[in-house]
């Protein structure tokens, strides 16, 4: 059975295993609201329905992940009882939901509810009554912010680790920029300009224009030609893959020839640079922690075929491209990890302990180089991006793995 | 000065976003006297439907006949089964139904194709035209189609009795019904056309702004403003509001500091209550004159 298991997975599974088996009676167990001999209930919120119900595919992917690890005997021999709600990603549905898994349902822990503005939503409450709010799938900073929310632990890197991330970037391979950003006027989008000032430090006048936009406007030509007009050479867009799309080929279309750098919220090649064109998306450059489930570079990868074998049993009809089935893989998976350190002692604060000791863990879908690390001070498990150019029909990895970490 | 009019360029290309849109707004409020909310979210149900039949092999121009005649009987058949057993319920019920009819359409949409974003063809291609980089051949295609249809809606409304029977039915049901127009009828077919109109416009709209269940939302939000600004009774005033709305919208973000760029959606409804205040009828609107 454990050559089933993910191998980085494989190895505490076996040594807690024989931990169990070896010394027997002299564990102690303890448990917390959510967790038994038999089960552990674990809390999700998603956005099903409403307007980014694209996502919601991520819950979809958690729950067949956890039905995986059950039929392979479950956590140290208990089952993954795992609830989901539909929030619509409306925030005051979210704490509606997040009260009924804490309230009624009892959970141990509430793990990967999505989307900023529901997280920020619940944070408080579950902070208060001491409710893990694990592996939150956001990105702003405020979900890493271990003072202030110590029951709150970020999974993706924060907007603003990205930001620093292409400063350094260009910083080496570029140094005399000059940048226009194009931005969304969210924290995604004012988070990354702010990482990329920090890591510009005393050359952040090396961003020539900023221009924001609204998701709700139906073209961003106009910022794209305001752009080009400050004579820059160099172009971040940080964008939701519709504006993501429409700025590549307008770009293409003025004739600019930028360095085009592309956020990697919208850096999904099945759902941006295919509608953008594949000629025009050539040489965009962008950083990623996790493998593209449509790249045909990892059909002969481990960790890939393990995904890929997952998606065909528990969830045939997901499409390995959408990035929201990688990151479900990725997350629960990670989910399991914590709940398997945390061995007999599923207590709220142990889960949060062992949130916050993960080393070195590599989930499946991770690029190579690029590891989870927390500590009780560090609440960001990914800060390190692997920068990649777009080239043919593919991401093409490039230079090493760079390290946005925030202090 | 080359930003200027690169500006004013790029302006007349969204432009033509916001007029064709804001001419199936026209025939709709010519139709039963109201705005549809969930007219944006019909165009792009259509414009799937386009995308499928292509996807399925069927050729572009097949698949766009089909989709009109697709749109036209769609739109009829929502008349029949939703609105005409409200037709006597308040201005309050019709607009819950169009927006359930919105999230409705919506969702149905995003179930059936999902929410990744499709690359949608053009007839005319996407090379420059004329040899400028800032507007396309498929937004000059565009602006061309929404002239066409501009045309033929106002010899439509002017010259035809079916146009001049619906408008009757539409301004004035009582007297419509007393001179033998059968009222229940032209509202059923002011919803056929809105919706073929409709369908026209997200064809247009889908290679520019990329096609997905929320495609739509933004663009019928610049669709009304161009309506109001131009007349809601006039399809001429629709399209030259539609190009106004555009162009005053990027010359706004690009030389107002500061403003232009956070507030570009404020800035379309700030125009409609300008409008509705200063000029209520629009530029181009004939004032109604009810007897009371």
């Amino acid at each position: 059975m454990p050559s089933h298991l993910p191998r980085t997975a494989a190895l505490p599974a076996a040594a807690i295993l024989m931990a169990v088996t070896c010394s027997g009676t002299l564990a102690q167990k303890s448990y917390d609201t959510g967790a038994s001999d038999t089960e552990i209930k674990i809390g999700n919120i998603m956005p099903y329905s409403g307007p980014a119900s694209a996502y919601g595919i991520a819950g979809i992917i958690e729950a067949a992940y956890f039905r995986m690890i059950n039929d392979r005997g479950g956590i140290n021999g208990r089952k993954i009882n795992f609830i989901s709600y539909d929030d619509g990603y409306s925030p005051a549905k979210a704490v509606e939901q997040a009260r009924r898994l804490v309230e009624s349902d009892e959970v141990l822990a509430v793990f990967g509810p999505l989307g900023t503005p529901s997280n920020a939503a619940i944070q408080k409450y579950l902070n208060l009554n001491k409710v893990p709010q694990l592996f939150v799938a956001a990105g702003a900073t405020r979900f890493g912010d271990h003072r202030e929310f110590p029951w709150t632990m970020a999974f993706q890197p924060p907007y603003q680790s990205e930001g620093r991330i292409y400063a350094k970037y260009l910083l080496a391979e570029k140094p005399d920029a000059r940048i226009a950003v194009l931005h969304q006027n969210d924290d995604l989008g004012k988070e990354v300009l702010k990482g990329l000032r920090e890591g510009l430090g005393d050359k952040a006048s090396m961003i020539v224009a900023a221009e924001s936009y609204e998701v709700t406007e139906p073209t961003i030509d106009s910022h794209v030609l305001n752009l080009k007009a400050s004579g820059a050479d160099t172009f971040l867009s940080v964008t939701t893959p519709k504006s993501a799309v429409q700025s590549i080929r307008k770009v293409a279309e003025l004739g600019w020839k930028p360095l085009y750098i592309q956020g990697y919220a919208s850096a999904s090649v099945g759902s941006v640079m295919e509608p953008a064109g594949i000629e025009n998306s050539q040489g965009i450059v962008s950083a990623y922690y996790a493998k593209d489930g449509s790249d045909p570079q990892w059909k002969a990868d481990d960790g890939m075929k393990r995904f890929y074998a997952f998606l065909a049993d528990y969830a045939p009809t997901a499409r390995a491209s959408d990035i929201s089935v990688v990151y479900g893989y990725g997350a629960a998976q990670t989910m399991a990890q914590v709940l398997m350190q945390a061995g007999d002692t599923l207590t709220r604060a142990n889960v949060m302990k062992q949130a916050a000791s993960l080393k070195d863990f590599v989930p499946d879908t991770m690029v190579p180089g690029v590891r989870l690390n927390t500590s009780a001070t560090d609440f960001y498990p990914i800060e390190q991006l692997q920068m990649m150019r777009f080239k043919g029909h593919a991401w093409e990895m490039f230079g090493p793995v760079i390290d946005g970490h925030l202090e | 000065m080359e930003l200027f009019t690169n500006q004013v360029l790029a302006g007349i290309a969204t432009g033509a976003i916001y007029a064709c849109m804001a001419l199936a707004v026209v025939m709709i409020y010519q139709a039963i006297d109201h705005l549809n909310f969930a007219q944006g979210e019909m165009a792009m149900f259509s414009t799937f439907v386009a995308w499928q039949l292509m996807q399925w092999g069927l050729p572009y121009w097949v698949a766009f006949v089909l989709t009109l005649i697709f749109s036209f009987i769609g739109g009829i058949v929502i008349e029949r089964l939703l609105f005409k057993p409200l037709a006597k319920a308040p201005v309050l019920t019709h607009v819950a139904g169009f927006i359930a009819l919105f999230a409705i359409i919506n969702s149905v949409a995003g179930l059936l194709w999902d929410f990744t974003i499709k690359q949608f063809p053009s007839p005319f291609g996407s090379s420059p035209f004329l040899g400028s980089q800032l507007i396309s051949t498929h937004q000059a295609g565009m602006i061309f189609v929404t002239l066409i249809l501009l045309v033929l809606l106002f010899a439509f409304f002017r010259y035809t009795r079916v146009g001049l029977a619906m408008r009757a039915a539409a301004s004035m049901p009582e007297s419509a019904r007393l001179v033998g127009i059968n009222t229940g009828w032209m509202i059923a077919l002011g919803w056929g056309m809105a919706a073929a109109i409709g369908s026209i416009a997200g064809m247009l709209i889908a290679p520019v702004v990329f096609l997905e269940p929320n495609m739509m939302g933004g663009v019928l939000i610049y669709g009304f403003a161009a309506a109001v600004v131009g007349g809601l009774s006039s399809p001429l005033g629709a399209v030259v509001g539609g190009f106004l709305v555009g162009i005053f919208e990027n010359l706004v973000g690009t030389y107002i500091p500061g403003v232009g760029n956070e507030l570009k959606l404020p800035i379309a409804l700030a125009l409609i209550i300008t409008v509705l205040v200063v000029k209520p009828n629009g530029l181009f609107g004939r004032a109604i004159v009810k007897r009371v």
